[in-house]
């Protein structure tokens, strides 16, 4: 019987099997940010040793740095702290680190994949669990806690139990205004925030390789976001164009060797996944979640559910409290609603096909006089492209401003925060309360619908625009 | 890591499903950097208002309960992989969290952690709910041994499923890089001979 790419990936990376109990998987390459790694360091200060394998750790801050005046000390004393300790610690074990202020420094999904760190057929890990955006090159990535860095760290090895294989396919072609936000948004609508749980998902399909690498990467992350460990995508044409030249990848003889590695890795027509699911493309429109988990997304122009429309009895206590927390009613429409925020950024909708994306759609317009919009890129490289491209002049005269790089306003640990009882629309990957902020409240959408609302100042339908 | 082979205590119930890892501990009490004390803010906005002042009506603020096990609704632990999560239910004085259903990264953290995540069934869950409803005190017995969960005094129990090496690794107080440090030979060989590092490396 023939082999799904997961288990293509995962089977060249066992080093051992332990009976009744979890594989040894190699991992080739590990991620590492200033909130999650310190207690790891202390582990292994403790165990009096240090990394196995320096040279397949890359650090960079991200999560607790501020979007202005990267330059001068960061003034939260806490969060100065945490960076400082990793910069400590990357000294001190020999890390690899684009910490602040370097030119490859940003959100560690978004500096992976434009450095050429994350490969087709790579094992990748990270302590955050969007670290499933890394499966868009056809990758095993997976988040994973603190010990588990201090395991990788010791022995460059992880035990982890395979998980299922879930097989998702989106084909037919997508309709105006849908992005791959929409795409996913839907997907976790369909199957709800624990539907992948177990599960490692592979994404296929004629509306999934018609996706561009970035594109790929916004489908990827939020695997997690339906409880399943990781996603990915076959590499293709696509992928490998994407990784050509890149800083980092493999080049000239050895990428050619590499491609053709990298060309087997797709799932066999006679393999067996665990569970299969398909949607068809035409059935999806811009979507916005109404409730503080990802799966709570509707179709743009829907209504939030009634309370009787839940179908499991134990659901509809958590259903209710999250409908009151957002401040909305049983089937109100959404369409309408009068939004102050909005936020582009985050590992989801970060990368430089997202800005071009808003500042083409945002170009000659205005935004709304209430809207505070921050618009953050995923990196450096993705900044100093944006500004090669002009996209801050255009994004400037629309009445927004582009910051510098880091995880901002997604989880509030700098002082990019959502004040409470306020809406914002975020291309980030989470609703959760005080995500953004204590009390703020978070609707998800794709950059193209973020842009709509930033310009209208109420929750818009992108479609009924001209662009 | 302690040991841990059997628990019997009161319980804490929150019957609540989707509790991500966001409201277990919020991303601004993520900015130490060593393992303790993340107790003192476990469910943070759930438990104190914007004054820092107790949420009476918030059951870790109820002076009648208290326990070493926490009940959650199903799908515990979902969202983010911070550790911390689990570092603040232990660190707070949990022991085990007993769900209908965890969240794959929660899980795993949990365990590396001597925290152990008991998965029942929802009619187990919705029994144990029920029956806390009724009493207070209701205690539960938790046994990694047998990997029994027993409602004392009510007279119903229930197999959970555990991985035979977790088991072992629990029971004795070991962890996975004691385990992962004993390999380092095979890891030596596996990087010899993966055709996948050859073409990758240098
Ligand atoms: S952007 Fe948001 S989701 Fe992505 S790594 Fe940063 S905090 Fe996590």
């Amino acid at each position: 019987m023939g082999k799904t790419l997961f288990e293509k990936v995962w089977d060249a990376h066992v080093v051992s099997k332990i009976e009744g109990g979890p594989d040894v998987l190699y991992i080739d390459k590990h991620l590492i940010h200033e909130v999650t790694s310190p207690q790891a360091f202390t582990g292994l200060e403790k165990r009096g040793i240090s990394l196995f394998r320096t040279q397949n750790t890359v650090a960079t801050a991200d999560h607790n740095v501020p979007t202005k005046n990267q330059h001068l000390p960061i003034a939260e004393p806490l969060s100065k702290f945490q960076v400082d300790k990793l910069t400590e610690n990357c000294n001190k074990f020999g890390v690899t680190l684009y910490g602040l202020n370097h030119p490859f420094q940003g959100v560690v999904h978004v500096i992976g994949p434009e450095l050429g760190i994350t490969l087709p057929g790579m094992t990748i890990v990270c302590g955050d669990s969007h670290t499933s955006t890394h499966g868009a090159f056809g990758s095993i990535a997976f988040g994973i806690g603190t010990s588990e860095v201090e395991q990788v760290f010791a022995t460059q090895c992880l035990m982890q139990t395979k998980p299922k294989t879930m097989k998702i396919e989106v084909n037919g072609k997508l309709n105006k205004g849908v992005l791959a936000k929409d795409i996913i948004l839907y997907i976790i609508s369909k199957i709800s925030a624990a539907g992948g749980t177990g599960y490692f998902v592979e994404y296929c399909g004629s509306a999934i390789s018609s996706l561009s690498m970035e594109a790929r990467m916004t489908i990827c992350n939020m695997s997690i976001e339906m409880g399943a460990r990781g996603g990915m995508i076959a590499p293709d044409q696509t992928t490998f164009d994407y990784i050509k030249n890149k800083e980092f990848a493999p080049k000239g003889k050895k990428f050619d060797e590499a491609v053709e590695y990298w060309n087997d890795l797709y799932s066999d027509h006679d393999a067996k996944f665990d569970a299969v699911l398909s949607y068809d493309a035409s059935d999806i429109e811009p979507m916005i979640t109404y409730g503080t988990n990802p799966g709570m997304g509707i179709k743009i122009t829907g209504k939030v559910p009634f309370v009787s429309e839940i179908k499991e009895e134990s659901n509809r206590v958590s259903f209710k409290k999250s409908i009151d927390y957002m401040g909305l009613e049983e089937g109100e429409t959404m369409l309408g609603k009068s939004v102050n925020y909005v936020f582009i950024g985050s590992c989801t909708n970060s990368r430089i096909e997202d800005l071009r994306i808003v500042a083409e759609f945002v170009k000659g317009k205005q935004k709304a006089p209430n809207i505070n919009a921050l618009i953050v890129p995923g990196s450096k490289q993705v900044q100093a492209q944006a500004k090669r491209e002009g996209l801050d002049i255009i994004l400037e005269a629309a009445g927004f401003e582009l910051r510098e790089p880091g995880c901002s306003a997604c989880l509030g640990m700098n002082e990019d925060k959502v004040p409470k009882g306020e809406y914002c629309v975020s291309t980030s990957n989470r609703n959760f309360e005080g995500r953004q902020g204590p009390g703020a409240r978070t609707f998800l959408a794709s950059p193209l619908t973020a842009a709509a609302v930033a310009i209208s100042g109420k929750i818009s339908d992108v479609r009924t625009f001209n662009f | 890591m302690e040991k841990f082979i059997t628990l019997q205590s009161t319980i804490v119930p929150l019957p609540i499903e989707d509790i991500d890892t966001d409201q277990i501990i919020p991303a601004r009490f993520l900015k130490a950097t060593s393992r303790e004390g993340f107790g003192n803010n476990l469910f943070r906005d759930w438990r104190y208002d914007e004054n820092n002042q107790p949420k009476a009506d918030f059951v870790l603020n109820k002076s009648n309960i208290s326990g070493k096990i926490l009940v959650a609704g199903k799908n515990f632990g979902c969202g983010s992989s911070r550790e911390h999560a689990a570092w603040a239910i232990h660190d707070y004085g949990f022991k085990v969290v007993i769900s209908s259903f965890f969240a794959d990264i929660f899980k795993n953290n949990a365990l590396n952690n001597g925290l152990i995540p008991v998965q029942v069934s929802q009619e187990f869950l919705n029994r144990i709910f029920e029956e806390a409803s009724k009493n207070v005190g209701l205690e539960i017995n938790v046994n990694l041994e047998t990997q029994t969960i027993t409602v004392v005094g009510v007279g119903i129990s229930e197999k959970f499923e555990i991985s035979e090496y977790k088991k072992t690794c629990l029971i004795n107080g070991y962890d996975d890089i004691d385990y992962l440090l004993s390999l380092k030979e095979k890891i030596e060989t596996y990087e010899k001979t993966s055709k996948y590092l050859k073409i990758v490396n240098e």
